[in-house]
């Protein structure tokens, strides 16, 4: 007959007592026969087995296993139901050097938290997930989970689990699996002891590759649940490999050092203040470029408006831009969403010498209408006295109304000879600038490269600059 | 610059380690700039796959002792009001911006308030409060972007940064901060080293006793937020016999309205709040005393209003001006209505 002396040693990453646990701080709060406190120990020692106890993040679930800070002794957070791999995604990115575990059961991960595991498997975070499957919910008191075998009763399915009704349990190790970036899934079962000893091996090697930054492992642990499957622990463990192994099956699906390396972000440097300082143009303020005499315009409004696409925002700009080149205020506020995409586009820029309030411009002093709808839709709401430039190349009618100001420019023609349609609004702003005293065509020569994003349009524009005076000075457009 | 990428220089520039952000109109410009200037400092930007997953990267990027920011609107608002509550109960600081659009349900891209009460009362389960910053222009943006992460840590609290679609589709000009601030060490978060390792960020407390100390310490933090914290601006009140009462976009036209109305020879002012929590109610108060009329403008149901009713002992009356659906007033509308209501 073979003796065996069997020693039991508790990992060093454990508490000696577990003092935050309160009454009680010899033994756990799982049921006797429950899997989580093997599953605990299998973590507990691959982590002190690795050195790397100091390094340790251990993200805890909701479920059962949310007390896990009352054993680990490492760095503890605490997820809101199914958000651990979020969580962890987060941690990741700020701690470069940490072992992140995410340890959850099968109601958080498979049903509330299907979004998080998938997308952070899909990253190929560099973390380890831990996921305890006994097929049913333990915590909140024997309900049905996503893993809950078909003809398994539970508090939520008391006439079984139908596949009509709730369908099949759902395979996350699988499911994984069919993703590019995960390096490592595999299922395991502690259904007996030797099944426990190949779970030991398999979660070392899911924190080791964590260790060697290779990226996602995932280990489903199938797991027994007496007390909510309503037997005891050796008819548990029974049950489990008799029932749960064949629909689970326990294997590896995924093993390889992984090339790619996804989900290891963007690289973390320091930056010193003179790198921010060129980055975002922060200068002295003596340095400031705009002109110190400060000229008075009361207060303009200017709605300009056209199809997307003829440059109706950017004209805005470059008005907005000019005035505060002249030591004005101004505001710019856009037309935005899906009909800028195609369609319609219109700016409302305010420009003046005081405080500017509403941003918004609904009764404008200056329309510039560069197609037929805007016409239509702003015609009426300029005020009285107002300006309206009109874009004859494409609108045919005249304004109806007696009491503006009108000007007629074939904007769209004279751009088309420069070879860009888009600038037809530059040549507009071009005769604004001539015949208005809010800003002058220098000014507009000078904003231009600042306010055109695509520097190939700069010259082309600038040319529609002079394109709008050598019109202006040819009809003398009246004002 | 837009009123949203406003926000991302603040951010930066206050010392802003993590975005994590999710695409919504109005608000994507927000993720948009900070997917340009986060790696080009060496931070990080990360499009998460929801904005429940969103916030709770925060959690956890928060919780290892970044600072760390996220914007969104009211729908993924709405989402991210779980994590909001698990962050107010661990005590984690962050920064949110909810770029306001119309609602209920997907609603519109338009500007509307409505998130008001979801923001301000603090909008998920549980008793807790976030700090609310409300800016009025693109410059403001930047300056409230830029002092949150200070307010975040000094209090271990979620800051938003609650504003309008006009106000973040809006270019303004801005001077940027010069006084770049980092991100320090904090003794409770979780570093992944030896010092920290005993560190617990946890919103579980089984024992009702402890769970009513958590919340008590809570409470005094937001009395203690009340005291030091409370910000307004007033126009034109030292002589007024009505004010309008008004933040974001709504702050903006009344301002034009004032001008107008003061024209006209009423006597009217102005007071916005810049925090929303803290509530500005006793300034409220006091001016409650000396005016004859309230005029609350709102693009929301009046939940304004019915905090300035509550806070200030009104025996004057509270007039509400509001607008729902996207639909924003013109100044002279509401010149109109204000001098119809001076009339009575």
């Amino acid at each position: 007959m073979i003796e065996a002396k069997v020693k039991h040693v508790k990992p060093a990453v454990f508490y000696e007592e577990f003092f935050r646990k309160g009454t009680g701080q010899r033994n756990t709060h799982y049921c006797p026969g429950c899997g989580h406190g093997t599953a605990h120990k299998l973590v507990a020692e691959a982590v002190t087995d690795l050195g790397v106890q100091d390094r340790v993040v251990f993200c805890s679930s909701v479920g059962c296993s949310v007390f896990a800070y009352y054993y680990f002794d490492c760095c503890n957070i605490q997820c809101a139901h199914g958000r651990a791999p979020a969580v962890a995604t987060g941690i990741r990115r700020v701690l470069r050097d940490a072992i992140i575990i995410s340890y959850q059961g099968d109601g958080d991960l498979a049903a509330i938290g299907t979004g998080a595991i998938v997308h952070a498997a899909n990253r190929g975070e560099n973390i380890t997930v831990f996921f305890v499957n006994n097929a049913i919910y333990g915590m909140t008191g024997g309900q049905m989970a996503p893993t809950t075998l078909v003809g398994q009763s539970t508090k939520t399915t008391p006439m079984k689990r139908s596949v009509e009704s709730e369908g099949y349990p759902i395979g996350m190790a699988e499911l994984l699996s069919s993703l590019k970036a995960p390096v490592f899934i595999e299922r395991v079962s502690l259904g007996d002891i030797k099944r426990i000893f190949k779970a030991r091996r398999v979660i070392r090697k899911a924190i080791e590759n964590q260790v060697a930054g290779r990226g996602f492992s995932f280990v489903e642990i199938l797991s027994p649940c007496p007390v909510n499957w309503k037997m005891g622990a050796d008819n548990a463990r029974r049950w489990l490999l008799e029932n749960m192994e064949p629909v689970f099956p326990v294997q590896n699906f995924r093993d390889r050092a992984d090339d790619s390396r996804p989900g290891r972000g963007n690289k973390v440097k320091e930056v010193s203040d003179e790198e921010y300082y060129d980055l975002f143009h922060i200068e002295e303020e003596s340095s400031s470029c705009v002109m110190q005499t400060k000229h008075t315009v009361g207060t303009q409004s200017v709605k300009i408006a056209g199809f997307g696409g003829q440059g109706v925002l950017s004209a805005g700009v470059i008005l907005a831009k000019a005035a505060l080149y002249k030591g004005l205020n101004s505001t710019w506020l856009p037309s935005y969403g899906p009909e800028m995409r195609g369609g319609t586009a219109n700016v409302g820029v305010i420009i003046s010498s005081s405080k500017i309030g509403a941003p918004v411009v609904d009764r404008p002093d200056m329309l510039i209408a560069m197609n037929g709808p805007s016409l239509d839709a702003f015609e009426e709401s300029v005020v009285k006295g107002g300006l309206i430039f009109v874009n004859k190349s494409l609108i045919k009618r005249k304004v109806a109304r007696e009491d503006v100001r009108t000007v007629y420019v074939p904007a769209t023609d004279i751009a088309k000879e420069l070879g860009l349609v888009a600038a037809a609004n530059v040549v507009i702003l071009s005769i604004y600038a001539l015949c208005s005293n809010v800003i002058d065509i220098d000014t507009l020569r000078k904003i231009i490269p600042e306010a055109i994003k695509k520097r190939n349009l700069i010259s082309i524009n600038l040319k529609a600059v002079e394109a709008g005076v050598s019109y202006y000075d040819k009809t003398r457009c009246e004002v | 610059m837009y009123g949203n990428e406003a926000v991302v220089y603040g951010a930066l520039l206050g010392g802003a380690t993590h975005f994590f952000g999710y695409p919504i109109t109005p608000a994507s410009e927000i993720s948009h700039a900070a997917a340009i200037y986060f790696p080009q400092v060496g931070k990080t930007f990360l499009q998460a796959e929801s904005e429940v997953e969103a916030v709770n990267m925060i959690y956890g990027a928060s919780a290892a002792g970044a600072r760390a920011i996220t914007a969104s609107s009211g729908p993924g608002i709405s989402l991210m009001q779980e994590g909001l509550s698990y962050i107010a109960c661990a005590e984690l600081p962050c920064v949110i911006v909810d770029v306001q659009r119309a609602g209920p349900g997907l609603g519109n891209i338009w500007p509307e308030q409505g998130d008001y009460n979801a923001v301000v009362k603090g909008g998920g389960h549980g008793n807790y409060k976030n700090v609310v910053l409300t800016p009025y222009s693109a410059q403001e943006m930047c300056d409230f972007t830029y002092e949150a992460f200070e307010i975040a840590d000094r209090y271990r609290i979620a800051v938003f940064i609650l504003t309008d679609a006009y106000i973040g589709q809006m270019m303004e000009p801005v001077r940027l901060p010069r006084d770049i601030k980092r991100c320090k060490r904090k003794e409770w978060a979780l570093y992944a080293d030896e010092k920290s390792r005993r560190n617990l960020i946890s919103t579980i407390y089984m024992n009702p006793q402890l769970l009513a100390a958590q919340n008590r310490k809570l409470q005094e933090k937001y009395k203690q937020v009340e005291e030091e914290l409370c910000a307004y601006e007033e126009y034109r009140t030292e002589d007024a016999q009505f004010i309008f009462i008004a933040f974001g976009i709504c702050a903006r036209i009344c301002y034009s309205a004032v001008e107008q109305l003061r024209r006209e020879d009423v006597r009217i002012g102005l007071f916005r709040p810049k925090t929303l929590f803290p509530f500005p109610a006793r300034r409220l108060s006091e001016l409650g005393r000396s005016v004859d009329k309230m005029m609350v403008v709102e693009l929301n149901n009046g939940q304004m209003a019915d905090d300035i009713a509550l806070s200030v002992n009104c025996e004057k009356p509270v007039m509400k001006y509001n607008w729902m659906g996207g639909i924003v007033p013109s100044v002279v509308e509401i010149v109109g209505l204000v001098k119809e209501d001076i009339c009575d």
